[in-house]
C-alpha cells in the first residue's frame, strides 16, 4: 500500500520486503515529510472517530517515524510474524493512532482502513490488540505492562539464539506505575542488551502535569541506577532520535533507555502543551486548521 | 479431619506433584519455561528450575512483572508455566493476566499454590479463597483444581498440551490419594468415583476426599450417593451434571473457596440451563478464615464430611 503524499524514496521503501530496512536510510527532510504525513493521518483518524488521544500520539511521531521509516527496525510488513523481526511494543497504548498510521504506510494493512479507527468490526481498536491487527505485538492500554512483555521477548531471543531487538515505548506519566520499575529492575539485573525502553516524555498525563501530580525526577538517574544505559534526546529531532535508536540497536551489554523530551500535541499550534487534547478529538473546523498547518 | 471409616492412603501435596510433572515435561518439551516469584521452593517449581536453569527464572517478588514476561515469552512460542501463591499471582497479577494472557489468548499456564485455607497457620493474607472466581472470570481460561498427586500430574501434562491459558490450583498439605494413577484425565470431564441414585456430591481439591468419606457414611445409613470429582471448574462438565441431576435428583457441591464464583456457582449456572435440581453448598461462605492448624480450620469453617452429610440431608429434603 502506497500513499501519493510520500516522496519517491519512501514509496520505494513501502514496496520493499522490509528485510533490508537497515540499508541506507532516507534523508532527514524526507523523514520529516513522513512525520507530517503521519500527523495528518492521526488527526484525520481521530476526527473521523470523534474519539481518541491526539496529544500523546503527536508527541511520539518522530520516534515512530525513525523506527519504521528511518531504517532502525528490522521487520517485514508482508510477514508480521517473521520470528527474527525486531519488536516494537507500544506500552502507552492510548497513543496507538501514530502506530496504526505507520503500520498502514509501511503496508501492514491498507491506509484506507485507518478511517475505521474505533468503529465496530474494525481491526483498529481504541487501544492496541495483539492478534487482530498485523504488526501489533502486545495488547496494551492498561499502563505499565509493556516493558515486562518486552523482557519476555528478549528472553525468548536469548533462548532461541535470535538477534532481534525489542523496543518498548512508554509514556512519562506511565512511569508512575510500579510494574515499570519491577521490569526496569529485572532487565537491568538480567543485562538485557537487546531491550530498549523509549520514554515519550511529553510532561503531561490525563489530569495535568506529571511534575505536579507525582514527579518522576530524576528519571534518567532512576534508570541509570537500575542498570540501564540512558540517553536523553530532543524527541522531535529526527537525526538525534535516529542516532540514539541506532546506538541502542547496536550490540550492548545493558538495556538502553532513551528519554525523548517531547511536546504533547506537537505539530498543531493549538494542541501543543494543551492538555485538553490528551483525549479529545478535534472538531471538523479544528481539523481543517490543523491540516493546514501540516502541509508539506 | 474427622475420624475415618475410609482409609484413603495419604499422598504427596499437589504442589509437589506439580514440580515433578513440570520436570517430566521439561525433559520432553524444550518450549517449556518456568518463572517463579520467590516462592520456587514452596511451589516446587524449583524441581524444574534446578534441572533446567537456562529455562527457569526466579524473577523475585514481582508477580505483575512475572505475568507480563510470560506474555512476551508465550508470544514468541514458548510455553511459560508461572507459579506463586495463588493469592499473589491471581490478585497482584490479575490485570496482567487479563491483558497479557486472556485477551490475546496466549499459551500461558498459571500455577497458584497454597490454594484454600488448608495452608493453615500463615493466615488470611496467604490463604487464596477467591482464586477460582478470579480465574473463571477471565475469558478462555481453563480452571482446574486437582484432588491428588495423580490428577495433578495429569493436569500439568494436559495444560502443556492445551493451547491457551490454564489456571491450576495447587495445595500445600499432603493430599489423600483418591484416584488410580491410570484414571483417564481430560479437562472438562468429571471423574465418577462412586455411584448411587439418591444424590450427587460434586467436589474438587481436598473436598473430594471429604466427599468420599461422606458417601461412605451415608451408605452406612442406606443412602447411596454418586461422587464426582469436578476437577475442571471451567469448562464445567455440563453433561455429567445434567446426568447427575436427572438420575439422582439432588446435588451437594463442596469446595475450599468462597461461596461466590467458585465451583458452586459453575454447577448452578450449568444446571439452570439443563436439568434444574436442588443444590446445597459446602464452602467458605462470604468470609475470610484465620490462622490455625489446617485440620482445625477445616473443621471450624465447615469443610468436612459431616457438613457435606448435613448438606445432603437438606438437599434430599428438597427432592
Amino acid at each position: 500500500m502506497t500513499s501519493p503524499r510520500l516522496p519517491a524514496i519512501i514509496q520505494d521503501a513501502l514496496t520493499e520486503t522490509g528485510m533490508t530496512a537497515l540499508s541506507p536510510a532516507p534523508t532527514i527532510d524526507e523523514l520529516e515529510q513522513v512525520a507530517r504525513s503521519l500527523r495528518r493521518h492521526i488527526l484525520r483518524m481521530i476526527a473521523a472517530a470523534n474519539s481518541g488521544h491526539p496529544g500523546g500520539s503527536l508527541s511520539a511521531v518522530e520516534i515512530v517515524t525513525a523506527l519504521y521509516f528511518g531504517g532502525i527496525l528490522r521487520h517485514d510488513p508482508k510477514h508480521p510474524d517473521w520470528p527474527d523481526r525486531d519488536r516494537f511494543i507500544l506500552s502507552k497504548g492510548h497513543g496507538v493512532p501514530v502506530l496504526y498510521a505507520a503500520l498502514a504506510e509501511r503496508g501492514y494493512f491498507p491506509v484506507a482502513e485507518l478511517s475505521t479507527l474505533r468503529q465496530v468490526d474494525s481491526r483498529l481498536q481504541g487501544h492496541p490488540v495483539q492478534g487482530i491487527t498485523p504488526g501489533i505485538e502486545a495488547s496494551t492500554g492498561s499502563l505499565g505492562q509493556g516493558l515486562s512483555i518486552g523482557i519476555g521477548h528478549a528472553l525468548a531471543a536469548q533462548l532461541d539464539g535470535r538477534g532481534y531487538h525489542t523496543f518498548v515505548l512508554l509514556g512519562d506519566g506511565e512511569c508512575q506505575e510500579g510494574q515499570v520499575w519491577e521490569a526496569a529492575m529485572t532487565a537491568g539485573n538480567y543485562r538485557l542488551g537487546s531491550l530498549t525502553a523509549i520514554v515519550d516524555s511529553n510532561r503531561f498525563q490525563l489530569d495535568g502535569a506529571v511534575e505536579d501530580i507525582n514527579s518522576l525526577a530524576p528519571l534518567a538517574e532512576k534508570f541509570t541506577s537500575f542498570g540501564w544505559d540512558v540517553a536523553e534526546v530532543d524527541g522531535h529531532e529526527l537525526g538525534a532520535v535516529s542516532d540514539a535508536l541506532r546506538s541502542a540497536r547496536a550490540d550492548r551489554e545493558r538495556p538502553s533507555c532513551i528519554i525523548a523530551h517531547t511536546v504533547k500535541g506537537k505539530g498543531v499550534s493549538f494542541m501543543e502543551n494543551n492538555n485538553e487534547f490528551h483525549g479529545k478529538a478535534p472538531t471538523p473546523e479544528q481539523l481543517q486548521i490543523a491540516l493546514g498547518e501540516l502541509n508539506d | 479431619m474427622p475420624s475415618t471409616k475410609l482409609s484413603l492412603p495419604m499422598g504427596r501435596a499437589t504442589r509437589e506433584a506439580y514440580g515433578d510433572a513440570l520436570l517430566e515435561l521439561g525433559k520432553s518439551n524444550p518450549a517449556i519455561v518456568a518463572i517463579d516469584a520467590d516462592l520456587a521452593k514452596s511451589t516446587f517449581s524449583w524441581t524444574f528450575g534446578k534441572q533446567f536453569p537456562e529455562r527457569f527464572h526466579n524473577i523475585g517478588i514481582q508477580e505483575a512483572n512475572m505475568v507480563g514476561v510470560a506474555s512476551g515469552l508465550a508470544a514468541c512460542g514458548k510455553i511459560p508455566f508461572i507459579s506463586s501463591f495463588a493469592a499473589f499471582v491471581l490478585c497482584k497479577g490479575f490485570d496482567q493476566l487479563r491483558m497479557g494472557a486472556a485477551y490475546p489468548h496466549l499459551n500461558i499456564k498459571v500455577a497458584g499454590s497454597h490454594g484454600g485455607i488448608s495452608i493453615g497457620e500463615d493466615g488470611v493474607s496467604q490463604q487464596s479463597v477467591e482464586d477460582i472466581a478470579l480465574a473463571c472470570a477471565l475469558p478462555g481460561f481453563v480452571v482446574c483444581v486437582p484432588a491428588d498427586e495423580h490428577t495433578m500430574r495429569r493436569a500439568v501434562h494436559a495444560a502443556a498440551a492445551h493451547r491457551g491459558p490454564v489456571y491450576l490450583r495447587l495445595g500445600r498439605p499432603k493430599a489423600p490419594i483418591v484416584h488410580d494413577p491410570s484414571t483417564p484425565f481430560a479437562f472438562g470431564q468429571a471423574i465418577r468415583l462412586r455411584d448411587g441414585d439418591a444424590l450427587t456430591i460434586v467436589a474438587n481439591g481436598l473436598l473430594v476426599a471429604a466427599a468420599l468419606q461422606a458417601a461412605e457414611d451415608l451408605a452406612g445409613r442406606g443412602v447411596e450417593v454418586r461422587v464426582l470429582d469436578m476437577h475442571t471448574v471451567k469448562p464445567i462438565d455440563d453433561d455429567a451434571l445434567a446426568r447427575a441431576a436427572r438420575e439422582t435428583g439432588a446435588l451437594v457441591v463442596a469446595e475450599e473457596h468462597l461461596h461466590h464464583g467458585g465451583l458452586g456457582s459453575a454447577v448452578s449456572t450449568s444446571l439452570a440451563t439443563t436439568v434444574p435440581a436442588p443444590v446445597e453448598f459446602v464452602d467458605l461462605g462470604d468470609t475470610y478464615a484465620e490462622s490455625g492448624k489446617p485440620n482445625d480450620l477445616m473443621i471450624k469453617y465447615g469443610l468436612t464430611a459431616e457438613r457435606i452429610i448435613a448438606a445432603a440431608e437438606r438437599a434430599l429434603a428438597r427432592k
